[in-house]
């Protein structure tokens, strides 16, 4: 049993917050938010120099072959620098491509995906409906030995920038199709988080080669997303670290009726709180990335516990050093509503909190029959 | 990182799971506290006899010198399997490593053997009517008199005063050095006129805790610990030692209480359909799930950091608030679940679970009080883990 992070894991770590300290000062992070991508190529390709893209991805394709507690070092980073890239969108692509595609797609997407040439992001919410997670919508039409897709997608990320979607439909299936294929339309949407582009994406009629539906069924994709939802609830880790730490600065700082504020009960109390959700968090993915490594059967409960945990977390705690700060936390000029902004949307992605928490009772009820001690 | 036992870990951990499975001697008895006291002193005989009491202690001084995570294991396990608790808790977790850590070498030799062996019971005399939270503010004077102390004053919430042979007692022996310098840690015997124990009823109706009322009782010279003037210094030890070993423990019964509030969940019917199935309990359910997972991984994480710096952070306060905090929401769920029923108690033919849950609505409440209140918790953690000022 130890519970800390290795020599590898810690170079991991301040290799990428000094990287990314250095990379999104306040200016810049305000300068991409206004930008057309929202990001800057020159910063991805510094990212793919340094393997970030093809991380968790196995080495036969490119990637350096490291795991889930690697690849949460590397995303609680990404928070808590609130780093604008589009290193989520890639990994989830690169994760589902890894462990659903074929030996031909992995070749043609995944390995250019790794070394950072090839950007692909997944298409998944279809425009008007509930959003059940793993449910889609949009029918897969045969014609011939190829798939035609018509329809919408939603809060598709980096979609302007992508090179290709993974557009899942009905059947539970995913097809690969290029930004510029015919029949597909990108339009930005508006976000509440400037740091993160979505978009929404049309198919008119798109058809899809034989070779570009990936052979994976539903249930496939689950091993994917609970991967994905680690990243995700590390990322919004980083981000309750970064205002939590940004909030005690600012307590030990700002003086009111002769004394700094962190001095009351009231506001040194709601720091101590937001210290319980950050660490709980953190244990939580953490515990959730070493399942993903190490022991995968416990790895579904494990993961959503994380990501409903993180998601509170992830805009509580922005929430909180917003309310520390009083009044110049409301302020645009401040930076603090850029990470509650992120910290929300991720609540929102890939299950919400309340569907993660369902998906926690389904399993822990189920061991209700089991015997305990009398 | 590895959060599974390595096979090391997985041979003590079943020889623990055997040793406690085959002598494990039934639940506590449900009589007098005379007789769950016979019930313990019965069982920690068993465990010393086959060298698992004082599992933290030295071998030198008869204990079993098992490292931190054999020391969580066992505690872990203890709870998990529902073992009762040894008959002298506060002597083995908290007066034998005082006196290991500052006794002189004839306090090794008079008192850790029979704490050992159950035959003398230890209590703690810390807190006093006026002094809860701030203990250093404490007045129970001790005055020295030839080679004795002369002690008068009054202590308060003492578990088992009224089996105890001695007190770990904390006395203001310099009322005119500043309030944490003028303290001396001392072991009273229980035993002497001067001495009463009044148990105190608590909201549960029981009398788990007493007042104890001490008017010049005596205490030789040589029954100082530490030191005169080191008596803070001294408690501290023994409060750190508290939380340290108390964590596994917790989080294995607080993981035994999730499975029973699931199996109520299962057998109660609300609104046409089992709690189980209602979605809001459902969320509930899943929440305490979430930080009970969230507080054991948090709990091996502190236990990293033990073995590599040595000494329990001040983090350890974070898994004591987050204890009381699911203990009691626990309780609280386990009652709306029980609707209608839940002003039912024990010992009502109609009462849910044996009135099991309103017992523990109740005796949860004091979670968040004893052993440091979540208040104070909060206030230790915004000063030594955040660096905020302090409040005074």
């Amino acid at each position: 049993m130890y519970f800390d992070l290795t020599d590898e894991q810690q170079a991991i770590k301040s290799t990428a917050r000094d990287f990314l300290a250095a990379r999104y000062k306040s200016e810049r992070i305000r300068e991409l938010a206004e930008s057309e991508n929202g990001f800057e190529q020159s910063d991805w390709d510094e990212m793919a120099e340094l393997g970030w893209p093809g991380l968790a991805l196995p080495e036969e394709w490119g990637g350096q072959g490291l795991g889930i507690v690697d690849l949460a070092v590397l995303f609680e980073e990404m928070g808590y620098a609130l780093a604008p890239s589009p290193l989520l969108s890639n990994t989830v692509a690169g994760l589902a491509l890894s462990l659903c595609g074929s030996d031909d797609q992995r070749e043609r997407f995944l390995a250019p995906l790794a070394a950072g040439e090839l950007r692909g992001t997944p298409a998944l919410r279809d425009a008007g409906s509930p959003g059940t997670v793993g449910e889609f919508t949009m029918e897969a039409r045969a014609d011939g030995d190829r798939v035609v897709l018509d329809g919408e997608k939603v809060l598709v990320m980096d979609a302007g920038t992508a090179d290709f979607f993974l557009v899942a439909t009905s059947d539970g299936r995913r097809h690969l199709v290029g930004r510029d294929a015919t029949g597909v339309t990108v339009t930005p949407s508006t976000s509440i988080d400037l740091t993160r582009r979505l978009y929404a994406v049309r198919f008119d009629g798109v058809r899809v080669p034989a070779a570009d539906s990936l052979p994976a069924d539903r249930e496939d994709y689950f091993q994917a997303f609970d991967r994905v939802c680690v990243a995700i609830a590390a990322e919004s880790t980083g981000i309750a670290q970064r205002t939590m730490e940004m909030a005690v600065e600012y307590a030990k700082d700002r003086q009111q009726f002769g004394r700094p504020i962190g001095s009351y009960q009231a506001v040194s109390h709601r720091c101590a709180q937001m210290l319980l959700e950050t660490e709980n968090a953190r244990s939580a993915v953490y515990g959730a990335a070493w399942a993903a490594d190490a022991a995968p059967e416990s790895l579904p409960t494990a993961a959503s516990m994380a990501k409903a945990y993180a998601s509170d977390a992830g805009w509580r705690v922005p929430d909180a050093s917003i309310q520390v700060h009083g009044g110049i936390g409301f302020t645009w000029e401040h930076d603090l509503h850029f990470f509650l902004k992120r910290g929300k949307a991720n609540a929102s992605m890939f299950g919400d909190a309340r569907w993660h928490r369902d998906r926690v009772a389904d399993a822990v009820l189920a061991e209700a029959a089991e015997p305990v001690p009398a | 990182m590895d959060l599974s036992l390595s096979p090391s870990e997985r041979e003590f951990r079943d020889e623990v799971r055997t040793w406690i499975e085959e002598n494990h001697p039934g639940p506590e008895p449900s009589g007098s506290l005379e007789e769950v006291m016979t019930f313990r002193r019965e069982w920690q005989r068993k465990m010393h006899e086959a060298g698992w009491a004082g599992i933290s202690w030295p071998k030198e001084y008869g204990g079993r010198g098992a490292t931190l995570i054999e020391q969580a294991i066992f505690v872990g396990e203890a709870s998990r399997l529902e073992a009762p608790s040894p008959a002298n808790v506060l002597g083995l977790a908290m007066g034998g490593p005082v006196v290991i850590a500052h006794g002189t070498e004839e306090q090794k030799a008079r008192y850790l053997e029979p704490i050992l062996t159950g035959e003398e019971i230890w209590c703690q005399g810390f807190s006093e009517p006026e002094s809860g939270s701030d203990l250093a503010s404490l007045k129970t004077r001790a005055v020295k008199d030839g080679d004795e102390w002369v002690v008068t004053g009054q202590k308060v919430w003492t578990t088992f005063a009224q089996y105890a042979k001695w007190c770990m007692l904390v006395a203001r022996t310099d009322p005119d050095a500043p309030k944490h310098k003028g303290l001396t840690y001392f072991l009273m015997d229980m035993e002497q006129e001067g001495v009463e124990a009044k148990p105190l009823v608590q909201i549960t109706g029981e009398g788990e805790f007493n007042e104890v009322f001490i008017e010049e009782a005596r205490i030789p010279d040589a029954n100082v610990v530490g030191g005169v003037g080191n008596g803070w210094t001294v408690a501290i030890t023994t409060l750190m030692n508290e939380r340290a070993g108390l964590a596994f423990g917790a989080i294995a019964q607080i993981a035994n209480g999730l499975k029973r509030l699931n199996r109520l969940a299962a057998e109660t019917r609300i609104n046409g359909h089992t709690a189980a199935e209602d979605p809001v309990i459902r969320q509930r359910i899943a929440q305490l799930y979430i930080e009970a997972e969230t507080m054991r991984l948090n709990a091996y994480r502190g236990l990293t950091k033990t073995m590599q710096s040595g000494i329990p952070g001040p983090e350890g306060s974070l898994g004591k608030w987050q204890w009381a905090d699911i203990n009691q929401r626990m309780a609280e769920l386990a009652l709306d679940i029980e609707g209608a029923y839940a002003p039912l108690a024990r010992g009502d033919e109609h009462a849910v679970a044996g009135g099991a849950w309103q017992y523990s609505f109740l005796r949860t409440r004091a979670n968040s009080i004893e052993g440091g209140t979540t208040d104070i918790l909060r206030n230790i953690i915004a000063e030594r883990v955040l660096g905020l000022p302090k409040m005074r």
